[in-house]
């Protein structure tokens, strides 16, 4: 289980975020809303270790990774998909893939077939460069170069942001499969209420820099967004 | 004919020996973006190790060994510039990335360290190495065109060297992290992948290919402290001109000025010839700012 108490993160002298606490279980999918600037990938970050935390504490399975690297806390099992994909451009999308095994616990050199599979059109293009492939498809890599180390807990920004609709339903089918398997964990930042409501298990609500609601699904109300999400 | 032949080996064997010091630099600076001016001292370092080994064979082994002396000096060479680049690396350099001006006086000041530390252990005046015996006389290819075994030899252990890095920069997947880290350093590390090791590494190898290439110049003369400084000028002009970051352009960068700078120096002088050089390189480097083979991708979105 993934947890984050009392979490305080920004950057130079400005705090975004201020008192921030979650947790997501095993074989969740628990979905972080909020306004713009409310500190979502802020927090998505923080919890990657890609900025330090201020106060407070980022742990995993009873393991405090508050002061750990970000490699570390990607070969103990998280998993990360940042927004804007961040693929290695000049690198083949193979390569891509291939990179997403070195936190893999399996010394494996093999792609496991569950990171693939469900981006059929990736192996057709593994050969081209990473930075030629057009967004939607970078999103899809970026997808399973973060399966590919089998992750425990898989962190999503804004996975669907500027993709075409049918790419959407693919996302949404595969975060449904990995939410069916039930071992992975999904953190999952979007904006399309749609979207998460379609997929979520458990919902907070950040504004602030701090978490405003949290609750499931029948309890997200059109009150509830009312009130925190619509501008 | 036979002029043109000559001038034209003439020049690919000194394109041969600025690919040598400048691939190095390729990755310290290419790669990794540190301006390193203490990378002329690591090849004064491979110089001196080629000089020691060559002692010790002198010293320890039969005579009838000796010329095999150089073979190992190559290996040795390298090892010894990679392990006091990865020492510098890990004392110095790692403090100072993404602040190039701060580096910049950094390493210089290093570069004078060396420089002196070499003065106090061997002497201010140059040193001789004697290259073996079967890299003396030449490969006769018609007559008056003699090629210099010595000059051939470096051109082949630049080609080696560099099929070498190319297999560990494109093949390997210690190369695989390596150009991972330098493209996107954060994303690189939320994979798993070690920054902090990748970085050492990749310094360090920069470091012992600088060695190799001191190494290759005690067959060209003798060697001493100052050694280093004749070739960092060169060395940083072959990458910027090759365009930062890419490998293709820093051969073509050396084989470009080692021709185009043999041609001038024969229809002038050395003087003006290198002037000529210089300014070609400053007029190419206003049209094209990024060298001559600049990072082309349709980058992100």
């Amino acid at each position: 289980m993934l947890a984050v108490q009392q979490l305080e993160a920004g950057y130079g002298e400005s705090v975004i975020l201020r008192d921030v606490s979650l947790r997501v279980k095993k074989g969740q999918v628990v979905c972080l809303l909020g306004r713009n600037g409310v500190g979502k990938t802020t927090l998505m970050k923080s919890i990657m270790g890609l900025l330090k935390a201020r106060k407070g504490v980022v742990s995993y399975n009873e393991a405090n990774l508050t002061k750990a690297a970000p490699g570390v806390r990607a070969k103990s099992g998280i998993g990360y998909v940042p927004q804007g994909r961040e693929i290695f451009a000049q690198l083949t999308v193979y390569e891509n893939v291939l990179l997403g095994l070195e936190a893999s616990k399996e010394k494996t050199r093999e792609i496991p077939a569950s990171a693939i599979e469900k981006f059929p059109v990736l192996p057709t293009m593994y050969e081209r460069r990473g930075g030629d492939l057009s967004g939607g498809q970078q999103q899809q890599l970026a997808f399973a170069r973060a399966l590919a180390s089998k992750p425990e807990v898989l962190l999503l920004d804004e996975p669907c942001e500027g993709i075409q609709p049918s790419i959407v339903e693919d996302i949404r089918d595969v975060i449904r499969s990995i939410k069916a398997e039930g071992t992975t964990a999904v953190l999952l930042v979007e904006q399309s209420l749609e979207f998460v409501q379609s997929v979520g298990d458990y919902f907070y609500i950040l504004e602030k820099g701090a978490i405003a609601w949290e609750g499931g699904l029948e309890q997200l109300s059109d009150e509830v967004i009312r009130t925190y999400l619509t501008v | 004919m036979e002029i043109t032949i000559i001038q034209l080996f003439n020049g690919l064997s000194m394109g041969s020996i600025l690919l040598l010091i400048a691939l190095g630099l390729a990755v310290t600076f290419g790669l990794m973006n540190v301006i390193n001016m203490a990378h002329g001292e690591l090849i004064m370092i491979g110089a001196y190790a080629t000089y020691i080994t060559q002692n010790l064979f002198n010293d320890y082994l039969p005579a009838s060994l000796f010329n095999w002396y150089f073979v190992l000096s190559i290996p040795v060479s390298f090892m010894v510039a990679f392990l006091i680049g990865w020492l510098l690396e890990v004392s110095l350099i790692r403090f100072l990335y993404g602040r190039p001006l701060d580096s910049l006086l950094a390493t210089w000041g290093i570069a004078l360290m060396l420089q002196q530390l070499a003065r106090t252990i061997f002497g201010a005046p140059n040193v001789a190495v004697k290259s073996p015996t079967w890299l003396d006389g030449g490969f006769r290819l018609m007559d008056g065109v003699v090629l210099p075994y010595k000059r051939l030899f470096i051109i082949l252990l630049v080609i080696v060297t560099l099929v070498a890095m190319f297999l560990y920069i494109y093949r390997s997947h210690a190369g695989r992290r390596m150009r991972a880290v330098m493209q996107n350093r954060d994303m690189a590390a939320c994979l798993g992948i070690s920054t902090r090791r990748v970085d050492s590494m990749t310094f360090a190898i920069g470091s012992g290919v600088a060695g190799i290439a001191g190494c290759a110049l005690t067959l060209m003369g003798p060697i001493g402290p100052s050694l280093g400084t004749y070739y960092i000028v060169d060395a940083f002009m072959v990458v910027v001109l090759g365009g930062v970051g890419k490998l293709v352009g820093t051969i073509v960068g050396a084989v470009g000025i080692g021709v185009t700078g043999t041609m001038f120096e024969y229809w002038t002088n050395a003087s003006l010839g290198k002037v000529l050089v210089f300014l070609c390189i400053v007029a190419f480097l206003q049209w094209k700012p990024k060298g001559l083979v600049a990072m082309k991708t349709r980058s992100l979105d």
